[in-house]
């Protein structure tokens, strides 16, 4: 998976989507007999430890925590930081492991994008990423602007454009 | 067909003046006050307005416009062509700069309409005051927006005037001066 994470960002500062697209790695690996002394149940699609949590086995918890690095206080903190004068904030950062790629609209909606360091594309996935808002989010009568994008239609068409970026991505033209 | 060419295609706008006309009159029945229809439409064109300038930018590949007059272009030559599919014309500059008029040789929205004599004070399209005004505000730029003449109600042309009234600064995003 190339493209690692997107969020949505409102006016406010407040994120108001997530979508994590990697497989955290287990945190702890044990070996049961059956029967097991520990309930299991889905929740909110990943698997949890409902009854019998002990030696550091709790299911898988959110995804976001770590992710939780990347907020919103980036944008002002790289105005702060920049050295150039009357800059509008972080638009990439670069590591080993990642780049974050950051969009912000006119209207002060920002899309942000984790991906591979390789990925390629990014800039075209942006801007997708803002027609799929301005179709599925804003087009539909019950979403309240600067709320969290609770949209089954977004999410589906965010997951294919993610797909489409990331099989175009590394063969197709840079970004 | 391209793909936007079919998104504009399939939209009859006999369906849409029906619709919108539906709209107007249920107002009407509803509230029974020509000045308060009035409000509501500008109100709902507001809600509109802050929805569709999203679609106009991701759309358009428009950047932020440098003055009041680029904002004037912008509206009248993009805008009203992407959505209306009409062209005003901007005429009417203030001195200053900050006022100017749009004036519509046709208007989907009223084709085929009349106005009955006991609606004499109603501002059939007001939704596209509140629209101009929804969407200009996203931009972190008040204004006031509002018709001085009408054709409906007996004018030659359809005119809407725009006033800049300040820039919005608490939501400014981050780094715009």
């Amino acid at each position: 998976m190339a493209i690692f994470s997107v969020y949505v960002v409102n006016k406010a500062g407040g994120l108001i989507y997530q979508f994590d697209n990697y497989v955290p790695r287990a945190e702890a690996e044990k070996t049961f007999s059956y029967p097991l002394d520990l309930v299991l149940k889905i929740h909110d699609e990943k698997v949890v430890v409902s009854f019998g949590q002990r030696d550091g086995i709790r299911g898988m918890s959110s995804v976001a925590t770590s992710s939780g690095v990347f907020r919103i206080l980036l944008f002002a903190i790289g105005s702060q930081l920049s050295p150039e004068v009357g800059s509008s904030g972080i638009e990439m950062l670069e590591t080993d492991m990642f780049k974050l790629h950051c969009f912000q609209t006119l209207t002060g909606i920002k899309f942000i994008v984790l991906a591979d360091p390789r990925q390629s594309g990014i800039d075209a996935l942006l801007r997708k990423i803002y027609e799929i808002y301005s179709d599925f989010a804003l087009k539909n009568p019950f979403y309240s602007l600067e709320m969290p994008i609770r949209c089954e239609l977004f999410d589906q068409n965010l997951k294919g454009a993610l797909e489409i970026a990331e099989k175009a991505g590394n063969f197709g033209p840079g970004s | 067909l391209c793909r936007e060419c079919k998104r504009l295609t399939i939209l009859n706008s006999e369906l849409f003046t029906l619709t919108y006309g539906a709209l107007v009159t249920q107002l009407c029945k509803d509230y029974e006050n020509d000045e308060e229809v009035n409000k509501q439409l500008d109100k709902m064109g507001y809600n509109i307005g802050v929805r569709l300038i999203e679609d106009f930018l991701a759309r358009s590949s428009v950047g932020r416009c440098q003055d009041f007059r680029e904002t004037a272009d912008v509206i009248a030559k993009v805008a009203f062509k992407m959505y209306l599919g009409i062209t005003p014309s901007v005429t009417n500059w203030s001195p200053a700069g900050d006022e100017f008029s749009l004036i519509l040789e046709s208007n989907p929205l009223v084709d085929f309409v009349e106005l009955p004599d006991n609606h004499s004070t109603l501002v059939y399209s007001n939704l596209l005051c509140g629209v101009l005004r929804g969407a200009l505000e996203m931009v972190q730029m008040a204004v006031d927006v509002k018709f001085a003449q009408d054709s409906l109600r007996g004018d030659n042309v359809t005119e809407i005037r725009m006033k800049f009234i300040k820039r919005i600064e608490e939501n400014l995003p981050a780094g715009d001066e």
